[in-house]
């Protein structure tokens, strides 16, 4: 599988496994599965429960490590890094949006907007006026000194997809972002994941929702820790095409 | 700063549960404070009385031999003799060459001048009595051996009694009258000292002391006493007498002969009783160091008891909070990040106990002082280990759940309901 274009790989996937043992048995939660992400990506994983997603999420977002393989982030490989150095990595490349929010209920949303960057040392009046530009941008201004537990779920959302952003991550990873919302909330925060592609920032959303997967421009099915197949979108320029 | 005030915040989530365990340790440090305190304060006393009886000082003294049957049922005629003698006093005079002795009369008397009237103690006594009591005069002069060898009926009053007898006017060269006709010239008064006189809990303030030899010429050495519808006769010649030695390493030997001499002479009549200032302050500070590590071991249990309260409670929380730490562990906080955060707030938790446990430990005291007339001090030293140990506490206790947060899998943590 290739993209007929030049934007740079910004995350990589060659022939990565993960295996667990359960019990006596070894379970091959991801069977050598090769992928990459390019700047500007609005990619969807996809499958059913048991297919391998979360343990994708979970490598992806430097969670977790593989077995075999090789992971690389931008020209980095991320395979063997340490913990303190992967817990660096996801402060400052990834952009983590979850299906409950996941907000700390005691902070404010400036606060809550901050935590990225308090772990790098970066809190100050820059990212004070960082959480207000990035609050604005996801029509939250005027919330900052809200309680996560004072707003909406779709405020929620808004507020850790601000998060998200804190960082200026190489990527957006997203599991189930639209989970926990009503239908027309959820095609608020879709639309809000399109206007961030358009002004260039990527975005890798795991989900088992079609209608999630359709926003997407290309959409990697996974079966059994294998990669089925690959989808493009009507908009994607290789659309149509499958491999 | 950040971090505390984080700290903070969390805690605030469980007000009650926060308050709860801070109470553990406030009261642990608190009473910590408050025992050292009344302690200080009480050993104090021990050793300002013992040292105020002179630490180069032997005292013997004369007690009323237990009632026996024997003496119950004799004739009103004979009297009850038991105590020091003069002869004795020669004897330890004597013996001890290089020690001052001071012999002591003690004579119940009314006093009066003019309107005012006192019962008290007429002290007979010697001019070594200032030196060996470490005593001052505060006005006039001290009785002298003149005096002793004219018997000459001059007194010198104790400063309360002064002031009792003559509470307007000065005292000097007025007359003190016993009775109805001994007069006695007033010569000197003593600075007030504050120190109890014999074994009645009579003061020295309250006495008045004429020469030996006057007060054998006009009491005697016979005391009646009537209790009940009988009279009862005692002979006691000497009250107390007491010895200073030139060094306190002398005292030892001293207490040795002046023991081994008593003990011949009156073999086991139990009626004089032997005081050794230096030896009860030894005890004294033997039994303060006893008190300090009963007190520290009971300290130890007590901020024991509110650690393991701080553990459970961090613990608790951070079961709690496996979420957030998931969140935070997502968001780029490491392991030393998470480590840090749940240490602060034990700390916090316990720091904002030992603070009030401070403030109430200092109150306690006063309270005590209050009501319970108990002379009590509060060491700065005392308080700052009081503190610094609960802090320590909260940090100790608090490593266990912070690295249970800290270890915990971020996969699993965010998964965590």
């Amino acid at each position: 599988m290739s993209t007929a274009d030049d934007r740079p790989i910004i995350a990589e996937f060659i022939d990565v496994h993960r295996h667990y043992a359960m019990g006596d048995n070894l379970v091959r939660a991801l069977d050598g599965v090769s992928m990459q992400v390019q700047q500007g990506d609005y990619l969807a994983i996809m499958g059913r429960s048991g297919s391998g997603k979360s343990t994708m999420l979970n490598l992806l977002g430097c969670l977790d490590r593989p077995t075999t393989g090789e992971y690389r982030i931008g020209n980095r490989d991320v395979t063997k890094l340490d913990d303190d150095a992967l817990s660096e990595v996801r402060g400052r490349e990834i952009g983590f949006i979850f299906q409950s929010f996941n907000l700390i209920p005691q902070l404010t949303v400036l606060e809550n907007l901050e935590v990225p960057l308090f772990y790098q040392n970066r809190v100050g009046a820059d990212s004070r006026a960082k959480a207000e530009e990035l609050a604005t941008r996801v029509g939250l201004a005027g919330r900052l000194a809200h309680r996560p537990l004072e707003l909406s779920g779709g405020q929620q959302q808004r507020v850790a997809i601000a998060r998200a952003l804190m960082n200026d991550p190489l990527f957006l990873l997203a599991d189930e972002a639209t989970g926990n919302l009503d239908s027309n909330t959820e095609d608020e925060i879709l639309d809000l994941f399109d206007e961030l592609q358009t002004e260039g920032v990527t975005i890798v959303i795991v989900t088992h929702n079609p209608t999630v997967a359709e926003r997407a421009d290309r959409t990697i099915w996974l079966k059994d820790g294998q990669v089925e197949s690959v989808t493009y979108n009507q908009r994607h320029p290789a659309a149509g095409a499958t491999t | 700063m950040r971090t505390v005030k984080l700290g903070l915040k969390s805690l605030m989530l469980h007000k009650l549960r926060s308050t709860l365990t801070t109470a553990g340790i406030l009261f642990g440090v608190a009473s910590v404070i408050a025992m050292l305190a009344v302690g200080e304060g009480a050993s104090k006393q021990a050793l300002d009385s013992y040292r105020d009886m002179g630490v180069t000082n032997v005292l013997l003294r004369s007690v009323k031999p237990p009632d026996t049957a024997e003496s119950s049922s004799q004739s009103v005629w004979t009297a009850t003799s038991y105590g020091l003698t003069y002869l004795e006093a020669d004897i330890i005079a004597k013996t001890l060459t290089r020690a001052q002795v001071a012999r002591i009369r003690e004579i119940q008397r009314p006093l009066t001048h003019g309107e005012n009237f006192r019962t008290t103690i007429v002290i007979g006594t010697e001019p070594a009595f200032l030196p060996v009591t470490n005593m001052q005069v505060a006005e006039g002069r001290w009785l002298s051996d003149i005096d002793e060898q004219r018997l000459s009926n001059v007194c010198v009053l104790g400063a309360s009694l002064a002031e009792v007898l003559f509470p307007l006017e000065n005292p000097m060269d007025k007359t003190v009258l016993t009775g109805s006709d001994d007069r006695y010239r007033i010569v000197g008064i003593l600075d007030y000292q504050g120190r109890a006189a014999g074994a009645s809990g009579t003061t020295y303030d309250e006495c008045m002391f004429i020469p030996m030899s006057t007060s054998r010429r006009r009491f005697g050495d016979e005391v009646t006493t009537r209790s009940g519808g009988s009279f009862k006769r005692e002979r006691i010649e000497l009250h107390e007498i007491k010895v200073k030695l030139p060094e306190p390493e002398d005292v030892e030997m001293a207490a040795f002969i002046l023991r081994d001499l008593i003990d011949q002479a009156h073999e086991d009549e139990g009626d004089v009783q032997i005081t050794v200032p230096l030896e009860m302050l030894r005890k004294a500070e033997e039994s303060k160091r006893m008190f300090n590590i009963v007190l520290a071991v009971i300290a130890s249990i007590s901020l024991l008891v509110g650690g393991i309260g701080i553990m459970n409670v961090m613990l608790a929380t951070v079961t709690e909070r496996t979420r957030e730490i998931g969140i935070r562990r997502a968001l780029g906080a490491k392991k030393k990040h998470v480590i840090m955060q749940f240490l602060v707030e034990a700390g916090v938790l316990s720091a904002l106990g030992g603070f009030a446990g401070v403030l109430l430990g200092m109150i306690v005291p006063l309270g005590i002082e209050h009501w319970f007339d108990q002379m009590t001090i509060i060491l700065p030293v005392h308080v700052l280990l009081a503190f610094s140990i609960s802090a320590a506490v909260g940090v100790v206790f608090g490593i266990y759940p912070a690295w249970r947060a800290a270890d915990m899998d971020p996969v699993e943590a965010l998964r965590h309901e």
